[in-house]
């Protein structure tokens, strides 16, 4: 068995043993990197030479100390978008293409605090925005299922990554299923954390009230392990929340018997892929069997999801994205022009299509004029959506859906047609509007061996009953065990 | 809701975004059909229900007004595009 076959608490276990070295383990995903990025372009920046010297590091503090922490000596890839002091941090962009963070989110110093190693930097849409990993500047990844298909987006280099067996497990980020939705597509599991529950200082910012860090990871085990890591209070994030952070990979053993199951009919639509809800709704029976109560409910308003979400998300964006002005940091355009033409010459040269279109979207949005019919309106359909989740959570402990309607789609079969890729987000958009917390795993196979996503919703912060849920179908069900045939 | 090529280009300006002819022409036909499908909110009375800006109810958040570590000036200068004296150059913005 070569070492990158390993699982995070596999490899966990025999570091913990001795039998094995983070120096090894790390040399081994590189050399697993080496055989097949070229055809799946997980990355966009790789850190051999410091992964190296992180891993020699993590070797030595295992010798010296008795109680090592879970993720020390751990090859971790990490979504480009979360600031890592010393290491170039793009968003995907061609406006950030030489910035190296001059500090550390604080999920990258919680994991640096365990030891952690760190592979590289992983590809995405630019600045989060877009659901195919397409929209990038350097360039589009493939799916290690399909390579002619899509991973996924936005954190589809990550999810590639883990699904190609490149790390032991990868950091992404979530504002509209980024994290979700290609995990599914590459048949890994994925977490979108309560808002809150993870800081999201040093986030490049995106969306600032759906915006969540996650773990991407190969079992669900793995999951709860760097949720653990990550999750906390941060006084450098006002809107983290002051809750003390479960043991949530021992909570996770305690069973889902008993637990209640909503499925929503609106989540089971026309148009939808018949074997990605084929799959789905065999899931639903492994939950039955395993012992959950399941009983339909309804969430009335998730068609209204995706208009809200893309109102809402496009005008923070507006606002967040002002910041790149040419000014502190980042491309500068505008040659010898005055103040406006460099503002202009910069943002016209540095953001990509997508980027362009949705600032010009939110900025239309929080216009005078537009304002209470758009940006107000969809703050208060925002309310019924969550409203309609409050409601269903007073009679089931979790809510089972598909993550996308349709399996990975074919590489440029969307990206011409911005609004037909917005809506291959509508079964995430809702968790994130309502700022729950919603895990993705795999629950079976298309007939073509696409992955297909089973996604679990609960409520805020009790990430430990989805995980109960989504450990004990793992332990049921044996779609993680199939590698990509990359 | 249809938005004329020249809203498109007004919004442009507020964005501080230079768009070329086939960019203007692109995003005219693409907001309209994203505003299009936005307007089904308008099948939903919203008058009585209070808008959501935030999930969980965020007051004002204070901390003591101590001093503390900030990043030394090297280290925040170090990605500047035009550093000069401690400071970010930027065109002039006085007559």
């Amino acid at each position: 068995m070569d070492l990158w076959e390993l699982s995070l608490h596999e490899a966990r276990e025999l570091l913990h043993k001795g039998e094995i070295s983070s120096r090894q383990l790390t040399e081994a995903f590189f050399q697993r990197i080496e055989a097949v990025e070229p055809r799946i372009h997980a990355f966009i920046t790789l850190t051999k030479e410091s992964a190296l010297a992180e891993a020699d590091q993590a070797d030595d503090r295992r010798r010296r100390e008795a109680a090592a922490p879970p993720l020390l000596g751990i090859p971790l890839a990490i979504k480009d978008l979360i600031s890592t002091r010393g290491v170039k941090t793009t968003c995907g962009s061609r406006i950030l293409d030489n910035y190296v963070p001059p500090y550390d989110a604080t999920a990258m110093v919680k994991l640096r605090a365990q030891g952690a190693v760190f592979l590289g930097k992983t590809n995405m849409d630019e600045f989060a925005m877009g659901s195919s990993t397409e929209t990038s500047h350097f360039g589009i990844s493939r799916n290690p299922w399909d390579l002619q298909r899509v991973p996924g987006g936005s954190s589809g280099g990550s999810a590639a990554c883990v699904a190609a067996r490149q790390c032991s497990a990868a950091l992404g980020s979530d504002t509209g299923g980024s994290i979700r939705q290609p995990a599914a597509f590459c048949g890994i599991v994925g977490l979108k954390p309560t808002y809150g529950r993870v800081s999201r200082y040093g986030l490049v910012a995106y969306a600032s009230s759906l915006d969540q860090i996650g773990p991407m990871t190969r079992e669900v085990r793995d999951t709860a392990i760097l949720l653990e890591a990550i999750s906390g209070h941060d006084p450098r994030d006002s809107t983290s929340a002051p809750f003390p952070v479960p043991p949530y990979e021992s909570e996770m053993v305690r069973g889902a018997a008993g637990l209640r199951v909503g499925i929503p009919k609106e989540y089971f639509v026309a148009g939808m892929d018949r074997e990605v809800e084929e799959a789905v709704r065999n899931s639903v029976e492994t939950l039955e069997q395993l012992g959950m109560q399941v009983s339909e409910v309804s969430l009335p308003h998730t068609e209204y999801a995706v208009a809200t979400y893309y109102l809402l998300a496009t005008a923070e964006a507006s606002s967040n994205l002002a910041r790149y002005d040419g000014v502190k940091y980042g491309l500068r355009g505008g040659g010898d022009g005055d103040l406006p033409t460099m503002y202009m010459q910069t943002r016209s040269a540095g953001f990509g299509i997508e980027v362009k279109r949705r600032i010009m979207l939110g900025t239309y949005a929080l216009s005078a004029g537009y304002y209470d019919a758009y940006y107000l309106k969809a703050q208060k359909v925002r309310t019924l959506i969550k409203e309609d989740f409050d409601q269903v959570f007073q009679t089931v402990d979790v809510i089972a859906t598909p993550t996308a309607p349709m399996a990975a789609f074919k590489l440029g079969e969307k990206i011409g047609d911005p609004l037909q890729m917005y809506l291959s987000d509508i079964f995430t958009i809702p968790v994130n509007l309502a700022g729950l917390p919603g895990l993705v795993l795999p629950c079976g196979f298309t007939a073509a061996g696409l992955p297909v996503g089973l996604q679990l919703i609960g409520r805020p912060f009790e990430e430990t009953v989805l995980l109960r849920a989504g450990y004990a179908f793992e332990q049921a069900t044996e779609w993680h065990e199939k590698p990509a045939p990359v | 809701m249809k938005i004329t090529p020249q809203e498109v280009e007004h919004v442009a300006k507020l964005a501080r975004l230079a768009l070329d002819d086939a960019e203007r022409e692109m995003f005219t036909r693409q907001l309209s059909d994203i505003l299009a499908y936005v307007d089904k909110l308008n099948e939903l009375d919203t008058s009585r229900v209070t808008p959501t800006s935030h999930v969980i109810p965020v007051q004002n958040v204070f901390r003591p007004d101590e001093v503390g570590e900030s990043l030394p000036v090297e280290e925040a200068l170090a990605n500047s595009p035009a550093p000069e004296h401690n400071h970010h150059r930027v065109p002039k913005i006085v007559e």
